[in-house]
């Protein structure tokens, strides 16, 4: 046994068996470095990311019927949302809708809580700003989601 | 234990100051090997500690107060924030501290998803913790092995749960993502790559004799002191004393799995990597066997839209990857606790910093803090 370590010893077996395993992975093929912005990760369907207020597709209208059940959901409080009912139709429509975007950890309580799927979290995730303006999105805003940015040379 | 007499005086001046032969120096906070914002600071006698004194604080948030503040359901994110490199089993130990408070059990298919999800993530906070113990000791390349393994991992809990790191993966009562399509398949193709890829770690390591000169005998903690000082989790396995909560008050559905507990002999810092090794690769045991025998059924138990447990108090405490984690809640029939204390594994196991690095040098003080596995998002809180 001692003999043994003494010959591992003298011909570095360690540092030979060390250093294969590292110059396994030296072929390009291993490399698994993302190109960030030339390569887009994949992003997956349940993503909680940039928040959005769904919209009716055939009608236009908004399908947030200000239950107000996400602002209460909120353990942020960044949710405000006000309403009014409308005479007409007898059913509550959206005034102002704020979501403030600089204090929400993405926990995705608000958007268990909606009751019509209104809000989501959709898988935009570049939501880096220059500024603190423009963290705090309006119903516009939500309903328009993420403008793409294009990164060019 | 022997009592500790010579305390740090770090107040009174002394008088010939020339002639002192004691140097105090400060190790942190921006220092990278504190894992965080640790100040330690040292009293050295050239080379040597002499003795060794924690300023912790600097990322304190409050989190405890904030749950006095939050609904039960609200309160559950911001313990993912705590210790970040595991959260989600923060998230279970909260949970289960609340069901048992409101006296509901997850059903079985949440238990199994539960419990694979956990281990998953006690293999990534393993995999953070080898790769930036190896670096602090001088070995880069395990760092980027271990973080480009971990990716599979986050990969499964983007899939499941739609976050990284802070994943709010479950809820109270259950779990509120079904497993997706594909879950089983990845898990076990996680599994089945990783136990080579843990070998290759292995290789570079085990037998390396720079990081068997610098772990071994370094940092030695006996089991009398382990149980006095409190230390839980890898650290108290390593000095031999088989306790693992998993085994000792099984909680959700580990009695069903057939797994061993790792332990160590010597109690320095080269038998807790050895154990944290041992313990992934029993992670995976239970993985396998979980996704195996994964039940079908609901995922969420009854439990109130509005919960309101009734008056009482409840200590629920979980092995997390890095020790005993406990939660301690009282309720007060209102919809947010009245109080919540939490029992950070990191907090406690870093009381035993200064017993394990009297006498030694300061580069082995590196060593223990990595060693110990602190993060000190769990430790300040």
């Amino acid at each position: 046994m001692k003999l043994t370590s003494l010959v591992r010893k003298i011909l570095l077996v360690d540092l030979v068996k060390g250093l294969k395993v590292t110059f396994h992975y030296q072929p390009p093929s291993e490399a698994i470095t993302e190109q960030y912005p030339l390569e887009r990760p994949v992003i997956f369907e349940r993503f909680r990311g940039q928040p959005r207020l769904n919209s009716n597709p055939d009608t236009g209208e908004s399908l947030c019927i200000v239950c107000n059940l996400c602002a209460l959901a909120c353990p942020e409080q960044l949710i405000v949302v006000k309403g009014e009912r409308n005479p007409a139709t007898k059913r509550k429509e959206v005034v102002s809708w704020t979501y403030d975007l600089s204090r929400c950890m993405f926990c995705g309580l608000c958007e268990e809580a909606c009751s019509t799927d209104a809000l989501e979290l959709t898988q935009d995730y570049e939501m880096a700003l220059y500024s603190r303006e423009g963290m705090v999105l309006n119903q516009a805003a939500l309903e328009r989601g993420q403008e793409p940015e294009r990164y060019a040379k | 234990m022997s009592e500790r007499t010579d305390y740090l005086d770090l107040d009174t001046k002394d008088e010939t100051f020339l002639d002192a032969t004691e140097l105090v120096l400060n190790m942190g906070p921006q220092h990278p090997s504190t894992h965080g914002v640790l100040r330690v600071i040292l009293k050295l006698d050239g080379e040597k500690v002499l003795g060794t004194e924690c300023v912790i604080g600097y990322l304190h948030r409050g989190v405890e107060k904030i749950a006095e503040n939050r609904t039960y359901a609200m309160f559950n994110p911001y313990v993912d924030r705590m210790d970040y490199v595991a959260a989600v089993s923060n998230g279970l130990g909260y949970c289960e501290a609340v069901e048992k408070l409101l006296n509901v059990e997850a059903p079985p298919r949440a238990q199994y998803l539960r419990v694979i999800l956990t281990e998953l993530c006690r293999i990534a906070s393993h995999q953070v913790w080898l790769g930036t113990h190896a670096l602090d000791i001088g070995a880069i390349t395990p760092l980027f092995y271990c973080f480009r393994d971990r990716e599979e991992v986050l990969k499964i809990f983007e899939k499941y749960c739609g976050a990284r790191l802070t994943t709010h993966a479950f809820r109270i009562g259950g779990c509120i993502y079904e497993a997706y399509e594909g879950f089983e398949q990845d898990c076990k193709k996680f599994c089945d790559a990783f136990l080579p890829k843990l070998d290759e770690y292995e290789e570079l390591l085990t037998t390396n004799r720079i990081w068997v000169e610098r772990t071994k005998g370094v940092g030695i903690l006996n089991p009398e002191d382990c149980i006095a000082l409190g230390v839980t989790g890898p650290v108290l396995r390593a000095s031999g004393v088989k306790w693992d909560l998993r085994k000792a008050q099984p909680y959700e559905s580990y009695k069903d799995f057939d797994f061993e507990i790792p332990t160590g002999v010597n109690g320095d810092t080269y038998d807790r990597y050895l154990v944290r090794i041992e313990e992934m690769r029993q992670a995976v045991r239970i993985i396998r066997q979980a996704v195996d025998g994964l039940p079908q059924g609901p995922i969420m138990a009854k439990v109130p839209k509005v919960i309101k447990p009734p008056v009482g108090e409840v200590y629920h405490s979980i092995e997390a990857p890095k020790g005993e984690l406990g939660y301690f809640i009282v309720s007060d029939a209102s919809t947010q606790p009245y109080r919540v204390r939490v029992r950070p594994p990191s907090f406690v196991n870093l009381q035993a910093l200064d017993k394990m690095v009297r006498g030694l040098l300061v580069a082995d003080v590196v060593a223990v803090i990595g060693t110990l596995d602190i993060v000190l998002g769990e430790v300040d809180r």
